[in-house]
């Protein structure tokens, strides 16, 4: 078992946050990476879906094709962090040049043939028109743009916006991207703003905000399943832990339990600890079909499985007030089309906009029993030496969380894991991954699973 | 005579101007029978428009609840306060502040009576600055039955 070289890597000044015998082991068991990976043939993918003919609808409707949807060729992605004086389609024009510089066979003003950009909020820049006006600066115009808003999950729906373009044909090459400049505005406008993503009528006016709502299923959570404060805390330093080896993370700093324990409470149980981060930052991939991807580079990573699902704006209305719906279907959906199942994931991208969001995806995509997430990370199941490695960019939680661009920025850690370049955070052997991006309470939830080509 | 729902329509205006009267009211769609609320112009199950106003018992039950230390603008005067989601025996299900307890002896599943506080409306509420736009809404709260 690799969980417990999971505490040989705390900080040395750790005040506490012991090894604690684990209650009961949720998985006895998990897929071993090969220790020597080989590059998994085309063959071996086909072989593994249940598939009799090319392209076919399920009952449930899911399209399942039997081969990859699309292609990621290139990503991108700026420094994440508080950048002050710079606007956010100068962030962006960081994270394209990144993306650039991977793939050096693709020539963007021929190949390139649309841009579609999520961002959530014009009232931070008192900019629209995302679309447009990042496709000028970065060199692109006149090329059809979309913008995708989706509140925190902006550029997981232009992904797959991108991913549906290149399925239809129309599009050989598109860029796909995010971008969210928030860091200028005072706390309390950046508040209103991102309570824009919930209720209005109903929350926004009585008062609720964004961690209140996530700490009302942190509070329903703990009383139904008994999940603790510390595990949710536990989710934090984890996920600082990682952040710490990511050299665009806002936060490289290693935290230890009691720092979150302590932190000032914001919304009771999530303390600003438990929250993520208020960040300027864009990212971006570059997606073509996958039979001509090797044209430009020979380390594709292909998407193999896409879902999307949506739930009630208001949290209010929810019977169940435990886990979020839209990210739980559009996980089985995409494992559906993927022909994969939980237990294949090596590396996952979750949407920790707050620790108990964390704890939620973990059930909601089935890498625990419901009510077991907390004991998941108790156990370091989700750590860079854990049975799935979990948000190895520091996540939301210490990467940060530019609005916008997190979707695409959780894509572009995938295609870095999956093309063996996340350095010291690389996970050994990673052959499949995940990405789960959350728009609001939940409103949206956009899953994509993807494997090395 | 009109039919009551001609003079008011199942939209979340006419909520508000109701929870102004000091009373809650929900739509009751005639045809599935399904209890609507907070209403809606059409019966979210079948899609059925033909609806009749009823009143909402002001009786309900903590389902979940959070204590905000940072609010919004609108609300730093009022932190630290406790927000809940209620769930009412008839139908649905509501957010607001839950006033007079102290924050240890919330408890989930703890029986709540809906209050009507008319001097706790928009123009106490809001910045002046934005007390004369939209919206004009009344609040309510949640208080120990």
């Amino acid at each position: 078992m690799k969980h417990h070289t999971e505490t040989k890597t705390q900080p040395k000044n750790t005040i506490q946050n012991p090894p604690t015998p684990p209650p009961k082991k949720i998985f006895q068991t998990h897929t071993n990476r090969p220790s020597n990976p080989k590059t998994p043939s085309w063959n071996d993918f086909n072989s593994s879906l249940v598939i009799s003919s090319a392209s076919k609808f399920t009952e449930a409707g899911t399209i399942v094709t039997g081969k990859p949807l699309a292609s990621i060729i290139s990503a991108g992605m700026s420094k994440f962090g508080r950048l002050d004086g710079v606007y956010a389609r100068e962030l962006f024009v960081e994270a394209v040049k990144d993306a650039y510089e991977r793939c050096p066979n693709l020539e963007p003003k021929k190949d390139i043939k649309a841009l579609i950009v999520g961002q959530m909020g014009e009232s931070f820049e008192h900019q629209g028109h995302t679309g447009p006006t990042m496709a000028d600066w970065v060199g692109l115009t006149p090329i059809p743009t979309i913008r995708t808003e989706a509140a925190c999950s902006s550029s997981a729906v232009a992904l797959r916006t991108g991913i549906m373009a290149i399925m239809s044909g129309l599009h050989d090459v598109v860029m796909v991207g995010g971008v969210e400049k928030m860091t200028h505005r005072k706390t309390t406008d950046v508040t209103e703003y991102l309570a824009m993503a919930c209720d209005y009528p109903f929350e926004q006016w009585q008062g609720a905000t964004f961690p209140g709502l996530f700490a009302m299923v942190g509070r329903a959570h703990m009383h139904k399943y008994g999940t603790t404060e510390k595990q949710m805390a536990l989710v934090a330093v984890k996920n600082h832990r990682h952040g710490a080896m990511n050299p665009k993370a806002h936060m490289q700093k290693e935290i230890c339990l009691e720092d979150v324990l302590s932190s000032r409470v914001v919304a009771w149980p999530l303390k600003l600890y438990d929250c993520s981060l208020v960040t300027d930052g864009a990212s971006c991939l570059v997606l073509t079909k996958p039979d001509i991807a090797t044209k430009f580079t020979d380390t594709p990573v292909h998407i193999i499985g896409s879902g999307q699902a949506s739930d009630t704006i208001g949290l209010y209305e929810r019977e169940n007030l435990t886990n979020l719906d839209a990210g739980r279907l559009a996980g089985q959906e995409a494992y559906k089309m993927a022909g994969v199942k939980p237990e294949d994931i090596d590396v996952a991208e979750v949407h920790d906009c707050f620790t108990i969001a964390e704890i939620v995806a973990y059930e909601d995509l089935g890498f625990c029993p419901r009510g077991k997430g907390g004991c998941l990370i108790e156990e370091g199941q989700t750590g860079l030496d854990g049975m799935i490695a979990v948000n190895t960019s520091g996540g939301l939680k210490a990467k940060g969380h530019p609005v916008g661009a997190t979707g695409a920025a959780q894509a572009y850690e995938i295609y870095l894991q999956l093309t063996e370049q996340a350095g010291k955070r690389q996970v050994k052997g990673a052959e499949t991954g995940m990405t789960h991006n959350i728009g609001g309470l939940g409103a949206t939830g956009v899953v994509n699973i993807y494997k090395r080509g | 005579m009109r039919h009551m729902s001609e003079l008011q329509p199942f939209t979340i205006e006419s909520f508000y101007k109701f929870v102004n009267e000091g009373k809650l009211m929900a739509a009751k769609c005639s045809k599935c029978g399904k209890v609507i609320f907070p209403p809606r112009p059409a019966c979210p199950k079948c899609l059925s428009q033909n609806l009749s106003w009823i009143h909402i018992a002001d009786e309900c039950k903590l389902l979940t609840y959070t204590i905000i230390h940072v609010s919004s603008k609108d609300f730093e005067s009022k932190v630290p306060y406790v927000l809940g989601i209620v769930k009412f025996a008839e139908a649905g299900q509501l957010l607001g502040m839950i006033q007079d307890i102290e924050p240890s002896r919330l408890k989930i599943g703890m029986p709540l009576k809906v209050h009507f506080d008319k001097t706790s409306t928009t123009a106490t509420t809001v910045s002046p600055q934005t007390a004369q736009q939209w919206p004009q809404w009344p609040r309510y709260y949640f208080k120990p039955a």
